[in-house]
């Protein structure tokens, strides 16, 4: 805090001396921000406004009602089978993706950096499915995670026949509301499916944290004695912490906002096994009219992101401060 | 030097901020003016005709106004996607931005009459429709679809007919298996199907319609028209003991479909009937179409039709219709665009490169194939009722309620559930 006021300080001390050139720059750089300023203003932050406003109206027909429901929406929503199963979906999947894609990527980008040969192919390799966009990857895994027409074909020849996204079974579950809470044995697919595509850019941030750790400290671990597993583990790790906040922070909100690798792939799933919040306010707003709905998920998802988004922020300002 | 360099951007990103924005309001201003002034001459056709049929229908049909009206010019508005949803979001937000469409595409009953006429959004054709002469053109059942309170909406284009179920007529022969009428005898079929190893049923519902659609038919198979009718007007309640025994026939039928049928959507399903892994398929008569075009199949040779069990002499609708909006400034232009899209040239223009029946009673049969032949014969005698699944039955709020609560059925099939979600959603009508 005392630092802060420090720099605010300095700052004002400056216009004071040249105080006249200090202005139009600061006139210029007003001039610049100001227009993306005032877009972002109306389009991002209006209407974030405006949809929580919508949230709190009674807007579920074609014509607008912007009569005030209080929480109506929100109370129907949590005692809704239907979102309570993607609140449920979104939980696992969100877990699982993440988790996977730390630990291919650390993996991956381990192996990597062993000075292999043909580094920048395999590097491409890997990266290359973060060049297609979602639809693509859900349709193509659509097909190959097909229970009669894709892997399984292969897996016949050893007896097991996973059904894939079509399961609807539930692992370890138990009532919870109304819906049976536990791990939807169909939110696999859609995880490999994602982690497919998304283990490349962990990859390159792993790897880059990895050539910015210098070789003198893995050469002092050695001669203290370490194994590599060791240098890895209490050198390398511990080094490579602030990547991982990051991938967590950027995996962390396409997870939870996730809807067109879904959409794309198996849609809301026999008995929404893997339905996500993201489909369900696309089709309740736009099938069903459900508006002030549709607009609940939206703040609900953004509070949900938040969750993950505001500290990071906070922790990011004070660290450069 | 510098400073000037960067004032000079900072102009120009001004000039650049400025003139995009005037640049979009003269754009809108052009558009209306284009619609206000310019003598009129512009209708814009809202659709989500793009499909490969169904474009080309709708291309057709422009042509033939062309010929009639070259001095109005058109403007087809078609938006792709979604079976319509990207089409139907699209015209939510200009039909509440007081920018609606010249005209556009509508499915007659609740969507059109409890989505855009209680909206106080759409302009009665009563006149229109004396005026051309079409009151005893078109059925009258389909005219008190795209009627509220006593006066028209729309003018009906096509029907498509949503209670046909499609059969791979080897696998029929081959078992010796006559077609089903009621639901005994379907069962019958379906358990000599399963022992010789064929699924009896294909099933798709990656989305969730096709299930809605299948239990839709059931219902009316066990309710009858009558009672299916005032179901959906609420003079019958959801837990009467006709629907229960719906939802235990739709249970059981679901004993007989394939087992990877969440992640098949209708055309994958219809692929399984169509290469002999199924025996039947319930499905609207666009289903003729992926079976004649893209699968090469031969009508009454490779593959059959006959209504879905107990609803013989019946006919589900589903009908795309346009209407005419209000606050439109080209009335003149657009009502003679739906004076031909009424007219038997029109409808006999489009209907066959749709594959789809006219609407009217009296277009020529010559143009169409044998399906379209059959349909349309059955289409003049039948008792006609609309679709659930395809919301003329209901509004789109009540249909999403009904979508989510099949598919869970499909998966759990608890019939008391069921009946319970159907009530409460049918109690927010």
């Amino acid at each position: 805090m005392d630092q802060k006021i420090n720099i605010n300080k300095q700052v004002d001390i400056q216009p004071k001396k040249k105080k006249k050139r200090v202005t139009s720059d600061q006139l210029l750089a007003v001039g610049f921000l100001l227009p993306s300023f005032i877009l972002l203003l109306i389009f991002v932050y209006g209407f974030i406004g405006w949809t929580g406003w919508v949230s709190l109206s009674n807007w579920n027909t074609l014509v607008p009602d912007f009569s005030f429901a209080g929480l109506k929406n929100y109370i129907y929503l949590f005692g809704d089978y239907r979102f309570q199963a993607d609140l449920r979906n979104t939980i696992f999947f969100t877990i699982l993706f993440i988790g996977l894609v730390i630990v291919m990527g650390l993996l991956l980008s381990a192996l990597i950096d062993q000075k292999i040969k043909g580094e920048t192919f395999f590097r491409n390799v890997f990266l290359f499915p973060m060049a297609l966009s979602f639809v693509v990857t859900g349709v193509v895994w659509q097909w190959l995670l097909n229970p009669s027409t894709g892997f399984n074909q292969f897996l016949e020849v050893f007896g097991i026949q996973p059904k894939w996204y079509t399961d609807t079974t539930i692992l370890a579950g138990f009532e919870w509301g109304s819906i049976e809470f536990g791990l939807p044995v169909a939110i696999i697919a859609v995880v490999i499916a994602a982690v497919w595509q998304m283990t490349g850019f962990s990859l390159a941030m792993y790897l880059a944290g990895l050539r910015g750790i210098p070789e003198e400290l893995r050469e002092a671990a050695r001669i203290d004695g370490a194994s590599e597993f060791q240098i890895y583990r209490k050198v390398i790790l511990p080094m490579l912490t602030p990547i991982t906040v990051s991938v967590v922070i950027i995996m962390a909100h396409i997870s939870l906002k996730i809807f067109d690798l879904i959409y794309a792939m198996t849609g809301s799933g026999a008995n929404f096994v893997t339905d996500v919040p993201g489909v369900y306010m696309f089709e309740t707003t736009f099938r069903g009219n459900y508006y002030a709905n549709g607009s609940a998920i939206a703040i609900i998802m953004l509070l949900l992101v938040a969750v993950f988004i505001v500290p990071y922020l906070l922790t990011n300002r004070r660290g450069d401060n | 030097m510098k400073k000037l360099f960067s004032l000079f951007l900072l102009v120009l990103s001004a000039l650049i901020f400025v003139g995009c924005s005037s640049d979009s309001s003269s754009d809108g201003e052009g558009d209306g003016a284009n619609d206000a002034g310019e003598d009129n001459k512009k209708v814009e056709i809202f659709s989500w005709w793009t499909g490969a049929g169904e474009e080309d229908g709708l291309l057709a049909l422009i042509d033939l106004f062309k010929e009639k009206h070259p001095e109005v010019e058109v403007d087809n508005a078609a938006i792709s996607g979604g079976a319509g949803t990207n089409a139907k979001a699209v015209l939510a937000t200009r039909m509440q931005g007081d920018d609606p469409p010249s005209t556009f595409q509508v499915h007659g009953g609740d969507e059109l009459n409890e989505g855009w006429v209680a909206a106080d959004k759409m302009q009665p054709l009563n006149d229109f429709f004396e005026e051309q002469g079409w009151m005893d053109k078109f059925p009258q059942d389909l005219i008190d679809m795209v009627s509220k309170d006593g006066n028209i909406y729309s003018v009906p284009v096509n029907i498509h007919r949503g209670n046909v179920m499609f059969y791979n007529m080897d696998i029929f022969e081959e078992h010796g298996i006559e077609i089903p009428t009621t639901f005994d005898e379907f069962f019958a079929a379906a358990d000599k199907l399963q022992e010789a190893g064929v699924t009896p049923l294909a099933l798709g519902d990656k989305e969730a319609w096709t299930a809605t659609q299948l239990f839709e038919n059931i219902l009316l198979g066990v309710l009858e028209p009558e009672d299916y009718t005032a179901l959906f007007n609420g003079e019958i309640p959801f837990d009467d003991e006709g629907v229960v025994e719906a939802a235990e026939i739709f249970k059981k039928t679901l004993d007989y479909v394939n087992e990877d049928h969440a992640s098949r959507n209708w055309q994958d399903a219809s692929q399984l009937v169509g290469n002999g892994e199924a025996a039947m398929i319930n499905m609207g008569d666009w289903a003729k179409g992926y079976f004649s075009n893209d699968l090469n199949l031969e009508t009454n040779e490779d593959f059959g039709y006959f209504p879905n069990p107990e609803t013989v002499g019946e006919f589900v609708i589903i009908t795309d219709t346009f209407g005419l909006p209000k606050g439109i400034d080209n009335e003149e232009e657009t009502k003679e665009f739906l004076a031909v899209l009424g007219s038997v040239e029109g409808q006999d223009v489009f209907n066959p490169l749709k594959g789809s029946i006219p609407a009217r009673l009296d277009a020529d049969p010559s143009k169409y194939d044998q399906y379209g032949k059959d349909t349309m014969e059955d289409f003049s005698e039948a008792k006609l009722v609309p679709t659930l699944a395809h919301g003329s039955a209901a509004p789109e709020g009540f249909l999403t309620k009904v979508n989510q609560a099949v598919n869970i059925f499909v998966t759990q099939r608890d019939v008391d559930t069921f009946i319970d979600t159907l009530k409460k959603a049918a109690s927010d009508l």
